[in-house]
């Protein structure tokens, strides 16, 4: 079948209702990359297994992720007619029990996290049954709110029909058929949808500049290469509903006249690529892609990319030469790619979440999308909650929302109780603020100017177990290890910094060396060709600024506050806790513990390297860090 | 116009795409088909070498039958990533990019899968496993062993 109207997705749309609604019973796994982790293949595994040999008439379904990570595997259940119900934590024996239970009929509330409403509004005042609460009415989800992850964990990603069902390609025929390319840029412009890669520069703006460009013909690059370690939202994105992305690259394309467009995914996502590779198959298939996109005269197609390891890829020139001719080296800007990108012609290179926004932008218009979110910075913003904190996994927040809202709110505080005391935004190219900042409302200026930056959305936590001199040296030893080469300032600069951070940690660093170490900083962000370099001393400048403290013990008293730089540390078991279990002298890598059976163990200093796994293993806490 | 005609440049993503297959084939780079490469793309030879040691995917030696990618990015090494690494080297006896001598396993560190959520996590062939712990990693290779050996499990983790 041909789509070549609005009425043949209207079928589409009809068939894709008939499988998100079926009229029988419905059991969806989340089998996005961090369900299958966690044992999503299995938990789906025994339900197919456990329906047939109960001859339970059963639609099973692999869906993408609901953003709640640290609650998978995660099941939803619909029986036609009641509530949906979601489960967490799911594993193959429970999923054995629930298969019993449904046979008979029941759904079972015991692991059920919650419930979700088939209407969109249930009305005010009732109560789901069976006492659970809603997904929305759980501290995790209260704040959210879902454009970019609209559809995540809700459809099929490899149903294109699904995605129709949810509103899917009606921007793309309203765009392509009833509006001037002048007019969608307009509309985009309006919106105040800025830059979701982490810049945040306007991307109407950006497209006005492409489309105004001379040069034929243009290009529109879908920027999928997230190498921010810390951050997976373009990840969950390209697996779960890759349908969105296509379709804001086509309304991209439309709007500065391309007619090629490329999806360049990150090696290191092979799930994304092969979903948005079947996607835009699909979309070929039914016409939705192609020539003469619904008669509209307009045609556009889309090549993927897989790229292979290396960081700077995501950086937009870097990408670009990486299309072109493999080596992935960044360009001076300016010329800016939309004057002169791909093969030197007009180019609009946009994030994954960004491109996702387009649609439910031209459907819901310009005035709806910037009434969320603050002045300047509109709409909503994804990020990857992970670390040192209660409830990891992928929140979309409207823009002005506090890092304490995040943080506390969502998140639900530290990791086993503890007090949060940095978090870390922006990858590599962020800095680390600490809690007593955590009132400053999430935008793009508060975030930059409190010595961060907005960045992708990786948001990691960091608890009094994370030393603040370490991460820095993390960091700059990952940019060191990713630096293309190219310029002096940041092939240096980065290895000299790891030098002296390497001399901290390891209880060598002098006072003077904070200096120096400041000074390296300031002359790699100033000098640097393309934003790796120019943002890698980041983590260094703020953690000097907000964490001089822990520096200064490093290298005054040679200490390790966090007791994690291993030059600075000693481990011992205390005698009086031992019951000589050992579980530490079987884990222990360099065969540093020894102990009778039921008797206090001890470690042996010469042989510990001090990887602290004992530390982790030991079920009595004997383990004790001296710092 | 230059005064030498040149071929035309490859499609955007050819000279990559093509690279991954030769990986996919081999399990690593042999010269023979980078060779075969750029004459078939109309590229210099050089220039499939300085894009075939850009990228962290691709190597020249041959590897292990399974390959295992220890996540350290950041979420992973805040919460324990190089302990799983430390437990490999250890139970495996090699450091990362080499290969056991029974050419079972390679180990790789990545920055980063993008499982952050389930940090510390670890990569073997095509599947993720995620919340480690360095005790749990011998029940893992275990499973690959004793695919290996024939016996077929599908124990999930």
């Amino acid at each position: 079948m041909k789509v070549c109207s609005r009425s043949d997705l209207e079928t589409l749309r009809a068939k894709g209702l008939s499988t998100l609604y079926p009229s029988r019973l419905k059991v969806s796994v989340g089998m996005a990359t961090c369900g299958l982790a966690t044992g999503a293949a299995a938990v789906y595994d025994t339900l197919r297994d456990e329906a047939l040999q109960r001859e339970l008439d059963l639609m099973l379904v692999a869906t993408g992720c609901l953003g709640y990570c640290q609650q998978e595997p995660l099941v939803e259940v619909r029986m036609p007619g009641r509530d949906r119900v979601l489960y967490a934590r799911m594993t193959a024996d429970r999923a054995r029990e629930l298969i019993a239970a449904l046979a008979e009929g029941n759904l079972p509330t015991e692991g059920a996290l919650a419930i979700i409403p088939e209407e969109k509004e249930p009305p005010a005042g009732s109560k789901p049954a069976g006492g659970l609460p809603r997904l929305n009415e759980l501290p995790f989800y209260a704040r959210q709110r879902k454009i970019i992850l609209r559809n995540c964990g809700l459809i099929d990603p490899t149903s294109i029909e699904e995605y129709i069902a949810q509103g899917g390609y009606e921007a793309m025929a309203h765009a392509l058929l009833d509006l001037t390319p002048e007019q969608v840029i307009d509309e985009v412009l309006r919106a105040g949808l800025r830059g979701r890669g982490g810049a945040g520069f306007p991307t109407g703006r950006k497209w006005q500049v492409c489309h105004d460009a001379p040069g034929q013909p243009k290009y529109v690059i879908c920027n999928g290469d997230e190498g921010d370690p810390g951050a997976y939202m373009d990840r969950t994105v390209l697996e779960s509903d890759p349908h969105s992305v296509i379709e804001g690259l086509t309304i991209a394309g439309y709007a500065i006249g391309a007619h090629e467009g490329y999806i360049y995914v990150r090696d290191e996502y092979p799930l994304a690529v092969e979903r948005v590779t079947q996607a835009v198959a699909r979309a070929q298939e039914l016409g939705l892609l192609g020539e003469n996109i619904l008669e509209s005269g307009f045609d556009f197609n889309i090549t993927i990319v897989r790229g292979a390891g290396a960081f700077v890829c995501g950086e937009e020139t870097a990408l670009i030469s990486s299309i072109e001719g493999g080596l992935g080296e960044p360009r001076p800007k300016p010329p800016f790619p939309a004057i002169s990108g791909l093969w030197g012609k007009p180019t609009v290179i946009n994030n994954v979440k960004t491109l996702a926004t387009v649609p439910v932008i031209i459907n819901r218009g310009a005035g709806w999308y910037a009434a969320i979110g603050t002045e300047n910075n509109a709409g909503t913003v994804v990020f990857s909650l992970v670390g040192r904190v209660a409830n990891t996994g992928l929140v979309e927040v409207p823009l002005g929302l506090t890092l304490r809202e995040m943080i506390e709110g969502i998140g639900g505080g530290g990791l086993n109780g503890k007090a949060v005391k940095a978090v870390q935004t922006g990858g590599p190219s962020g800095g680390c603020l600490p809690a007593r900042l955590f009132d400053l409302p999430i935008s793009y200026e508060t975030l930059t100017q409190a010595g961060s930056i907005m960045g992708s959305g990786g948001m990691v936590v960091m608890d009094e177990n994370t030393c603040m001199v370490d991460v820095a040296r993390y960091f700059i030893g990952f940019t060191m290890a990713e630096s293309c080469g190219k310029c002096t300032p940041c092939r240096e600069g980065t290895h000299y910094m790891y030098e002296i951070l390497t001399r901290i940690v390891e209880g060598k660093g002098t006072p003077e060396d904070l200096d120096l170490l400041e000074e390296v900083a300031r002359w790699v962000k100033m000098a640097s060709l393309c934003g790796l370099g120019q943002t890698a001393p980041n983590p260094v400048l703020s953690t000097l600024r907000y964490f001089h403290d822990e520096y200064e013990a490093h290298v005054e008293e040679k200490r390790c506050p966090a007791g994690v730089c291993r030059a600075l540390i000693r481990l011992a078991i205390v005698p009086d806790l031992c019951n000589g279990c050992g579980l530490c002298r079987r884990e222990c890598p360099a065969g540093a513990i020894s102990g009778e059976k039921k008797k206090p163990h001890t470690i042996n200093p010469e042989l510990c390297t001090r990887c602290r796994i004992c530390y982790d293993v030991c079920p009595v806490g004997a383990i004790e860090i001296v710092r | 116009m230059p005064l030498i005609p040149q071929p035309p440049p490859p499609a955007g993503g050819a000279l990559l795409a093509r690279l991954h297959a030769i990986n996919a084939e081999y399990g690593y780079l042999p010269e023979e088909e980078l060779r075969r490469a750029a004459e078939e793309l109309g590229v210099p030879l050089s220039q499939v070498y300085s894009a075939a040691t850009f990228y962290a995917a691709f190597s020249f030696q041959p590897r292990g039958r399974h390959t295992i990618h220890v996540c350290l990015g950041t979420a992973c090494y805040i919460r324990g990533g190089e302990k799983l690494l430390e437990k490999l080297e250890s139970t495996l006896g090699v450091r990362p990019g080499e290969t056991t001598d029974d050419r079972a396993f390679t180990v790789e560190t990545v920055h980063c899968v993008g499982s952050c959520s389930m940090s510390p996590v670890m990569r073997v062939d095509g599947d993720t496993y995620g919340r480690l712990r360095a005790d749990l990693l011998p029940r893992i290779l275990r499973k690959y062993r004793e695919q290996e050996a024939g016996g077929v499990s599908d124990e999930g983790m």
